[in-house]
Formats: structure tokens, sequence, C-alpha cells
């Protein structure tokens, strides 16, 4: 079967072909209009005006269903078929919102910029916090938590601002909140520039053997934004007040997550290390999948676990004192972490996709 | 013939909310309570949709048939039941709906492709079609919210017609644009046919539904009534909509004391028994009981028609000497015949009235105290059937070569071809 070629059909009358050049007349509605081929397998190539594109009756045709269910298989195909259509969402978010200038771009950096010198001028100079570099350890940890507040922010209003499309069109609707996610990855990698400029004016070395787990990171990250972002964008749609309550939810989550202050400080402190709760506490900290992601990024970028401290006007032979910021994991155990926030961040992304397609059902008509 | 869009027992329910919390903080100081009355925009929907077949569907607003179309692209999920679409499918439920008024005309072909389902590579392939539909040429690279709104729905529909889809969704979209893209879109929508493609047409106008459609279906309440031909569809779709025969006696001018009084009055035609409807071009007779308390010598009567948009259609010469009559006390029986009927399909009401000549106390009327049906198995439209001869004269020669072309109304508005049709 080529399309292109005027093919006859099975045993059917030339009058069952229709051409270009003979449109049906106004008949009336009992005469048998032209049909085309039965549909019993064999399709038939139609040529009008010389554009030949469509094959009616070919039993390949793919059947789509409708009904109450969730399938999400169906869900995560329709996802991969319809990636151009993320990429050009996130390309048109992009362009609409810093107009493809680089000033534009620009302009997004500074709030993350100003975020860091607030929190800089704050631990850095008035709480006289030592550590050395305490910026790029900021930056390293921010990084990541920029992506997953930008796009779990922005995707409670997603569905709800796009209400047009939601209502109009059939396009897998997750898209439109991933779409979100791929936003704050673009920011992310404006961000990864100004940190590389960063690290070679501070002269900050990253833990190399390290850096090879930031995509496994980056990876686990996204998927869980993802899964956030899908979750928070139906939920919005029915609970028009999830917004509010995310940005509460956030900065609560920012500050149970060793961004500004180090895991060193809460649990690897001399105290800490014989408190019972604190002892046990880790574990449960290290449940937060943000904060594996965020210990790995510091851990390659700020390089070190540990820093000495002298202060100033010490007496002489003093020795000084050591701080932990970070465990000691080898790259393995930094590594097995990441597996299982991805195993996890996988299995959250299915259900946000399982509870977007319950919701989803009716968009058009909450909107 | 296979079947495109196979609909199997939707229903769709809504929620009519009586008050609705829209936020948590609401939900729970309410206490997650939400009384809402259940609303079946849809029940047991049933209809199997050919290939290669231009379905329409009518029915008066909120009948369920935007929903019905929303379930069958999938932006509405049903709440039981199953529909299955063969091969690809795009709707055009607005035109431009996924438009971006930031971005230009180029970007947005690109973003409203892909919203329809097309890949980067295959919209490469047709954006210069696109844009030569649209005839946009000129200011694709501008931003769309600086189109007028005549271009933008013509992008609109030059990217969602160009999606060529295996099954087409339309929510009376139709007429867009400028007559001379009108001509175009409707050009496009009969090369679909043409090449077997499946179409859906939503629509009010019945002039729409019976010159593209092949069949069509009625909804009333989220139910079908009748899937059937255009002609008898539309008929059953006005019947519904207008309420056929619940407009008698609306108003009389019977006075107590008069002379005249109205009874009954009663259409009488081609159709009258088993069909309630006649075809264009058979008779009809109007038939109203008169009372007549004293004898009046110089009686005339009178007839009006209106159609169901209430625009008057005929209304007899009031002074109209054919018209005069004598009634004798008691009174009898006055009839209107008409032989032909020349109009096209609709409701028609009758108003009669009558008086004296010389003495004006004495007279009656009743408005619209009847209605007659007028079904067109055809698909000429408009009002009136004219049935004009055509022929084509060479330019050169003087020679007129009497060749008929095609009856305007395809010879099937007569009454005799229409009962075949339909029978």
């Amino acid at each position: 079967m080529s399309v292109g070629a005027v093919e006859p059909a099975p045993g059917g009358s030339p009058q069952d072909k229709p051409t270009g050049a003979a449109p049906p007349p106004q008949a009336p509605p009992d005469v048998e209009r032209p049909r085309l081929g039965d549909g019993e397998g064999d399709g038939e190539a139609v040529a009008i005006g010389g554009s030949t594109r469509f094959v009616p009756g070919s039993s390949n045709r793919q059947v789509t269903v409708v009904n109450g269910k969730v399938q999400l298989g169906q869900r995560l195909k329709d996802l991969w078929t319809n990636r151009d259509l993320l990429v050009l969402l996130v390309r048109t978010e992009l362009k609409v919102k810093y107009k493809n200038s680089v000033l534009g771009y620009l302009w997004s950096m500074l709030n993350p910029a100003l975020v860091l010198a607030i929190y800089y001028v704050v631990f850095k100079i008035i709480a006289r916090n030592h550590q050395p570099n305490f910026a790029i350890w900021l930056f390293a940890g921010l990084l990541v938590w920029n992506l997953f507040n930008n796009a779990a922010m922005s995707s409670t209003t997603v569905v709800v601002g796009k209400a047009g499309i939601v209502k109009k069109v059939a396009f897998p609707r997750e898209l439109l909140a991933l779409s979100v996610a791929g936003v704050a990855l673009v920011l992310f990698a404006i961000q990864v520039v100004v940190l590389i400029l960063a690290m070679l004016l501070f002269g900050v070395h990253p833990a190399y053997e390290y850096v090879a787990l930031l995509p496994l990171g980056l990876l686990a990250l996204l998927i869980f934004t993802g899964a956030v972002s899908i979750f928070l964008s139906a939920v919005n749609v029915y609970l028009r007040d999830t917004q509010h309550l995310t940005e509460v939810l956030l900065m609560a989550w920012f500050w149970g997550t060793c961004i500004v202050y180090t895991y060193g400080q809460i649990f690897l402190s001399g105290f800490s290390k014989s408190h019972p709760i604190l002892k046990w506490g880790q574990y449960v900290y290290l449940l937060n999948p943000i904060t594996p992601i965020v210990m790995t990024f510091q851990r390659a970028i700020y390089g070190v676990t540990q820093y000495s401290y002298l202060p100033p006007n010490s007496q002489p032979h003093t020795k000084p004192t050591i701080y932990h910021v970070l465990p000691t994991w080898s790259v393995g155990t930094f590594g097995l972490l990441l597996v299982g926030v991805l195993v996890v961040s996988v299995g959250l992304f299915f259900l946000s996709l399982i509870v977007f397609g319950r919701l989803e059902g009716n968009f058009a008509e909450e909107l | 013939m296979g079947v495109a869009i196979e609909v199997r027992d939707i229903s769709k329910q809504f929620k009519l909310y009586n008050e609705r919390y829209t936020s948590l903080k609401e939900r729970v100081i309410h206490g997650g309570k939400m009384p809402f009355t259940p609303f079946w925009a849809l029940k047991d929907v049933n209809v199997d949709i050919n290939e290669g077949e231009t379905f329409g569907i009518l029915g008066r607003n909120g009948c369920g048939k935007s929903t019905l179309l929303k379930c069958v692209a999938g932006i509405l999920k049903p709440t039981s039941g199953e529909i299955r679409v063969r091969g690809s499918l795009a709707a055009m439920l607005e035109l431009g709906a996924g438009f971006q008024p930031e971005l230009s005309g180029r970007d947005n072909i690109y973003l409203n492709g892909s919203l329809l389902g097309l890949s980067r590579s295959e919209i490469d392939k047709r954006f210069d079609d696109i844009v030569a539909f649209a005839e946009l040429e000129q200011f694709i690279d501008n931003q769309v919210k600086f189109y007028s709104s005549g271009m933008y729905v013509r992008l609109g529909f030059a990217v969602a017609v160009n999606v060529e889809p295996d099954v087409l969704l339309v929510d009376e979209v139709l007429a867009v644009g400028d007559a001379a893209f009108q001509r175009k879109c409707l050009d496009h929508v009969k090369r679909f046919q043409r090449e077997g493609r499946t179409i859906v047409v939503v629509s009010h106008g019945t002039d729409t539904i019976r010159q593209n459609c092949s069949r069509a279906m009625v909804m009333n309440h989220g139910k079908v009534l009748t899937v059937d031909e255009p002609g008898e569809a539309i008929r059953v779709y006005l019947a519904d909509l207008l309420g056929v025969g619940t407009i008698e006696g609306s108003e009389s001018g019977g006075i107590e004391g008069n002379v005249f009084h109205f009874g009954t009055v009663t259409a009488d035609h081609g159709g009258s028994g088993t069909r309630t409807h006649l075809y264009p071009g058979e008779s009809l007779t109007i038939m109203a009981e008169l009372d007549s308390l004293a004898p009046v010598e110089n009686a005339i009567a009178t007839i009006a028609i209106h159609d169901d948009t209430n625009e008057l259609v005929f209304a007899s010469d009031p002074d109209d000497p054919s018209c005069q009559m004598e009634v004798p006390v008691g009174g009898g029986q006055i009839r209107f015949d008409f032989p032909e009927v020349p109009l096209l399909d609709g409701t028609y009401s009758v108003s009669v009235g009558i008086r004296s000549l010389t003495e004006t106390a004495i007279f009656d009327w009743k408005d619209q105290v009847t209605t007659f049906e007028v079904a067109n198995p055809g698909r000429a439209t408009g009002r009136v059937r004219l049935l004009p001869a055509v022929s084509f004269r060479h330019r050169s020669s003087g020679h007129t070569g009497e060749v008929p072309v095609i009856d305007s109304l395809g010879g099937i508005s007569g009454a005799p071809v229409a009962e075949n049709i339909i029978s």
C-alpha cells in the first residue's frame, strides 16, 4: 500500500473513488454518496489536487479510547509523544517572560541574587559566621532549592492561568505543569554558569569525584519537582488557596533543609553525636527528598566536609577548632541515597499522574 | 464502512453546587460538605459515526451537544461509558484558543499545531500552507496581539484544518472571516469530505447542517432524540425547539357580545394524517369555525402567516374583494385554500380575522391560532421555494443551447419527489 498512488479499491466500482475533478454533486440524502474504501484491511490512497496525505479505511489506524478511567501507561505514552509540545511550552513561557533578551534573563537572576545577598549579609556579616566561602556554600544549596521552589510556586497557577487552552484544546495537561519545571531548569542552567564564574573568582575547587553524581542528583530533582508540580497544578484548580498554602509550606521546607545552615551543625557536632534524638533524627531528616540532593550538590561544589577555625585574637598554640559541615560519606553512599530519592520520586511521579488524571476530568468544568 | 467514532452509553454528570467552596479554608469551615444537585449533561448517549461521514449535532442550548463533543475530544471525561475514536482527531472548539498574544504568528503556529498533536517536523512541512491559507504572509512575524480579530480567527482556522486529522470536530466555528475566506473554509471542508475524513459539526444553524451533513443527530436534555437524514433531523429539532402546537389559541379578539366569534381553527394539508408536516409545494387548507349572531352581508376574511421568528411571511389584502362573503346567522366554516405553499422548512403560525366592510364594530380575530410545519428534505435553504430554470448561453454566437444545468434545488424539493425520498 503506497500512499501517493491511486489504487483501485478491492472490488470497488469506479464510482466509489472520488477524485478532485469530480466532487460529489449536491446529492439528495437518500442517494448513497461516494464512499471510500470499506475499511476491511486495505486502505485506499486518494489523490486530491496532487496532494495525497490521507489513507481512509486503513485498519492500522490507532484507536483512542475515552472513558472515565485513568490509564497510567497511556498517560506516560502521551507525555512522550507530545515532548515537542513540552519544549514549545517552555520556550513560549521563556519568550513571554523574558522576551528572549539577555537583559530579560539577567532580570530573572535578580531575585535569586538578592536572596543570596540577603542570606550572606545576615549570616556572614551580622551573625559572624566564620565558614570560609560561605557564599559558595549558600549558592550550592540555593541552586537546587531555586529549581524546586520556582517550579512548585508557579505550578499552582499554571492550569488555572491557562484556562483558555485547558477548556478548549485536548492535550496532555500535565505538560503545563512540567513546562513550569522546564522553565525552572533553564533558570537553573543560568545560575550554574554564574556559580562556575563565582567559583573561579573565589578559587573554590569542587570535589571532582562527587561532580559525577550531579547529573543523577539533577535527574532525581527534576522528577521529584515534576511530581510535586503536577500534583499542585491539579489541586489548585479545586482548592484555589493551595497557592498560598504552598508558599508557607515551602518556607518551612526551605528551613527544614540544610541550605543556609550546615548538616554538620546539627548532626555532626560532638553534642549531637551523643544525643539520642539527634542520632536517630538524622535518618528522619534525610527522608526529605530534597536534602540528599542538596547535600550532594554541596559536597561536590563546596568541595570540603570540614574546616578549621581559629579565632583571630586567641592565645598562641591554641589548636583551631574543627567544624564539620557535611558527613564524610563516600561517592557510593551519596549515590545510593540519590538512587533512593530517584526511586521515591519516580513513584511519586506516577502517583501524581494518577491524581492528576482523576482530577483532570472536570478541569473544563471547574475553570 | 468502518465506524470512526463509537459512543457507548456515555453519561456525564455535572455537579451544580448551591455554593461553591473553592478554597481549603472554606472547605474546612464548612466541614468538607458541599451540597450539590446532580445534573446529567449527557445520559446514556449511544451513537456510531461512520468513517467519511459528515455528521451534524443539533439541539437547543444546554442540550449537551458541546459536552458530547468535548467528551469525544477528550477535554472532558465522561462519568461512565466509553468513546472509541479511530484515527487522529482534531477539535476546533474555539479558533485560536491556544494563542499566546505575546508571541508572533510564526511561534503561535508552532504552539497551536503542537497543541493539536503535530510534531515539529510536521509543522515545518505545513508551515507555508498554513500561512498562505490564513493570508498572513506580511504579518507572520508580528505579535498576535496586534492582529485584527479577523486575522486571529483566520490563523486559528488555518492551523486547525492543516492538521489534516482523520476526524475533525467543529463547534459552530465555520462562519469566520470575510466572504472570500468563508468560501475557502467551505472548500476545505468539502475537500475533507471528498477525502473520506470524518467531520462532526455542532451547530444551531440548520442551514449549515442541511447543506453539509450526511446525517444529523438531535439532542435534548442530554439524550438523543433522533439520528436521521438532515432534513428529518432538522424537522425534529425545530419541533423540539418551538414546541409545535403549544401556541394554539394564544390570543383572541373575541369581544363579549360581538357578532362574530371564531371557533377552532385547523390546518389541513398533504401531510395531515400519518405525517404532521407538509413538504414544500404541497397544498394547504386552513379551516376556521365561525359563529355569527347576526347575518352579515359584506364580511371579509383575512389570513396572516408568521414564521418561527415571528416575522410576517404573508398577510392577505384586507380589502380583497375575492375574500368577501356573506355570513348567515349561526355561522359556518371559512376555508382558506392554498393550492401550493412555496415555503421551505420551518414552523409557521396562522392568524385569522374577519370584519364587516361597512360596520367597524363587527369583527373578530385570532392571533397565531394554529401552526403548520414545512419540512424540507432537500438541500435548498432560505424561506421561499423558488424553482429557477437555469440555462446556459454561449457568449460568442447567438446560439441558445438550452442546456439545463442543475436545478438549483436539486429537483428534490418538489412534493412528489420528496415523498419518495422520505418513505
